[in-house]
């Protein structure tokens, strides 16, 4: 059954317990995204140490609220990405996009790069599911900008 | 059961016949979204670019006369099949842009002219919508209002999914311009009592506007008997092809109403310094129309009328009943709209406990099993029910009481995957 490939255990563990979750101070940047195909949302919050991209992320917390593949990406991405700068964790995330905008095809995800994130793959397969995926990242993406002052 | 034959009508379906995943054959059960077509339909829109495409009413030849016949044939039949007359049917692309039409006619009549004036809109005035609204139905209102300083309004919902009508009396009163409800909500279910509601608009003067969206493809509807003023429909979810759909108005209001979309088809005599309009339903009509779209939608409701809009409304009936009884009985489900039957059509949305509705639709899908998941383009209803949104199976003419079991089934072997049951 395909359901495996894209549903791996990976994915599941992480929605069902999610890391980082709740919303939490001192925060510089805050988003909301919703995905306005089905209602999915997420508060994120992005606390950062340091200037520009050579900020460290010190923190990122969330509410959301919706799928499996959506619930568990907010999980893994937070994981990935605190602790790294600014920098590498934007690299971290284009590395994430590309995965998801693969449809499965000659994807060779980078595992030391995306960790966990590299369980993915099977949902880049599903054009429906990819905005699932991405939509936590968006947010951090957005909410990273406010708190450097980049928002447009 | 009823006595329509589904296993015999799905083979007039060409897409049914088709396997998806792996081979599985498909059950399709989500035609409140778009429905499938039948070969009649499919035939009658190639035949029409085969043999007799023309631009309708303008040029004397010969394909022109057949283009416009079988353009004008279409919206005769239309009529007669929501009990109108040709003159009272305008063809839009779509229900959204129906009521768009009759929203934007309704900001324009401030500067129509005296015979507009009863559409005008401004400070003081309300316009009525209720919480079950697809947002086809909510948007249009709300942008007039924003447009015009007019009020919204809206009916509330019981918790068994239907409208709340006791304060119908204050909601719909003297200031009250336009009542806008769906006979059939989208997500729900629920079939609204149309005819009581425009008896109280009636009595205050203000008109009322009908989505039929979700009605016209599945159940008798008679614009006289309804007793309103306005009802819009699409062609794709009853059979027929997308880029049509319908607006029934009124011949006397649909006269007085000034247009929304200008431009060619739908003058009367153009000077540089002015025009003069069409009478309806071409002045509502500008610029070339979807033609073999309108044929095709023709030949739609020829297929429809042959199977007895009676005889489809029990047949989903009876789909629905067994689809509440089956699905009411896995642990977890719960129907979100009545629990019954009664004064109900044929889409069933329901939430299963600590699973979201888009990861059910995955296995589901999984399993050849089409749904839809998600808001269904009714935000508010998911507010209202505190839920973040709904899986919703809907159903039609092919559809058979096995596509139901296999629906609870797949939804039980979600509860598995998901380890949830």
């Amino acid at each position: 059954m395909q359901l495996e490939a894209m549903y791996q255990e990976v994915i599941l563990d992480h929605y069902r317990n999610p890391l980082n979750k709740g919303l939490r101070e001192p925060y510089e940047g805050e988003a909301h995204h919703v995905n306005p195909t089905c209602g999915d949302e997420i508060t994120l919050r992005v606390h950062l140490t340091g200037e520009g991209r050579d900020a460290r992320v010190a923190d990122v917390s969330y509410d959301a609220m919706g799928c499996s593949i959506s619930q568990a990406s907010a999980s893994v991405m937070t994981d990935l990405i605190i602790g790294k700068s600014v920098k590498e964790a934007m690299a971290v995330g284009e590395e994430f996009l590309a995965l998801m905008q693969s449809r499965g095809q000659d994807a060779e995800p980078d595992e030391d790069v995306l960790e966990d994130a590299v369980a993915f793959v099977g949902v880049s397969k599903y054009p429906a599911r990819i905005k699932c995926a991405l939509l936590a990242w968006m947010a951090w993406k957005d909410a990273t900008a406010r708190a450097l002052g980049e928002a447009s | 059961m009823s006595d329509l034959l589904p296993e015999e009508v799905k083979k007039d379906f060409p897409l049914l016949q088709r396997t998806v995943r792996g081979g599985r054959p498909l059950i399709y059960l989500d035609s409140g979204a778009t429905s499938q077509k039948p070969r009649q339909v499919l035939d009658a829109e190639r035949e029409f670019y085969e043999r007799h495409n023309a631009a309708v009413h303008r040029g004397a030849h010969l394909l022109a006369e057949e283009a416009t016949d079988a353009f004008e044939g279409a919206r005769t039949r239309i009529a007669t099949f929501v009990g109108a007359v040709p003159g009272e049917i305008v063809f839009t692309k779509n229900a959204t842009e129906g009521i768009n039409l009759v929203a934007y006619a309704m900001s324009n009549a401030a500067t129509a002219g005296p015979e507009a004036e009863r559409f005008a809109v401004g400070p003081g005035d309300e316009i009525v919508v209720t919480e079950m609204e697809h947002h086809a139905n909510l948007v249009p209102w709300q942008q007039l209002c924003q447009r015009t300083g007019a009020t919204l309004r809206w009916f509330g919902l019981t918790d068994d999914g239907r409208l709340d009508l006791e304060p119908l009396a204050e909601l719909v009163n003297e200031r009250t311009k336009l009542v806008a409800l769906t006979q059939q909500s989208n997500v729900l279910g629920t079939i609204n009592p149309v005819e009581a509601i425009a008896a109280r608009a009636r009595e205050v003067g203000a008109l009322t506007l009908v989505d039929a969206a979700q009605s016209v493809p599945h159940l008798p509807v008679d614009v006289q008997d309804l007793g309103v003023d306005f009802l819009v429909f699409s062609g794709h979810k009853m059979l027929g092809p997308t880029g049509i759909g319908v607006l029934w108005g009124r011949r006397e209001l649909l006269e007085a109403m000034p247009p929304f979309i200008t431009g060619g088809s739908m003058i009367e005599v153009v000077r540089m310094e002015g025009s003069t309009f069409m009478p309806p339903p071409q002045r509502f009509e500008a610029g070339s129309p979807n033609t073999a779209q309108a044929v095709g939608l023709g030949a739609a409701v020829d297929y429809l009328s042959a199977l007895g809009m009676d005889r489809v409304h029990a047949h989903e009936e009876a789909l629905t009943g067994y689809a509440l009884e089956r699905l009411t009985e896995v642990p977890g489900v719960r129907i979100i709209g009545p629990g019954t039957t009664e004064a109900r059509g044929g889409a069933v949305s329901f939430t299963v406990a600590d699973i979201h509705p888009h990861d059910v639709g995955q296995v589901l899908d999984e399993l050849g099993v089409e749904v839809r998941v998600g808001h269904h383009c009714a935000w508010p209803i998911c507010r209202r029910y505190q839920i973040p949104a709904t899986t919703r199976a809907s159903f039609y003419v092919h559809n058979t009481l096995a596509d139901i079991d296999a629906l609870a089934d797949g939804v039980r072997q979600a509860q598995k995957f998901f380890g949830t049951a």
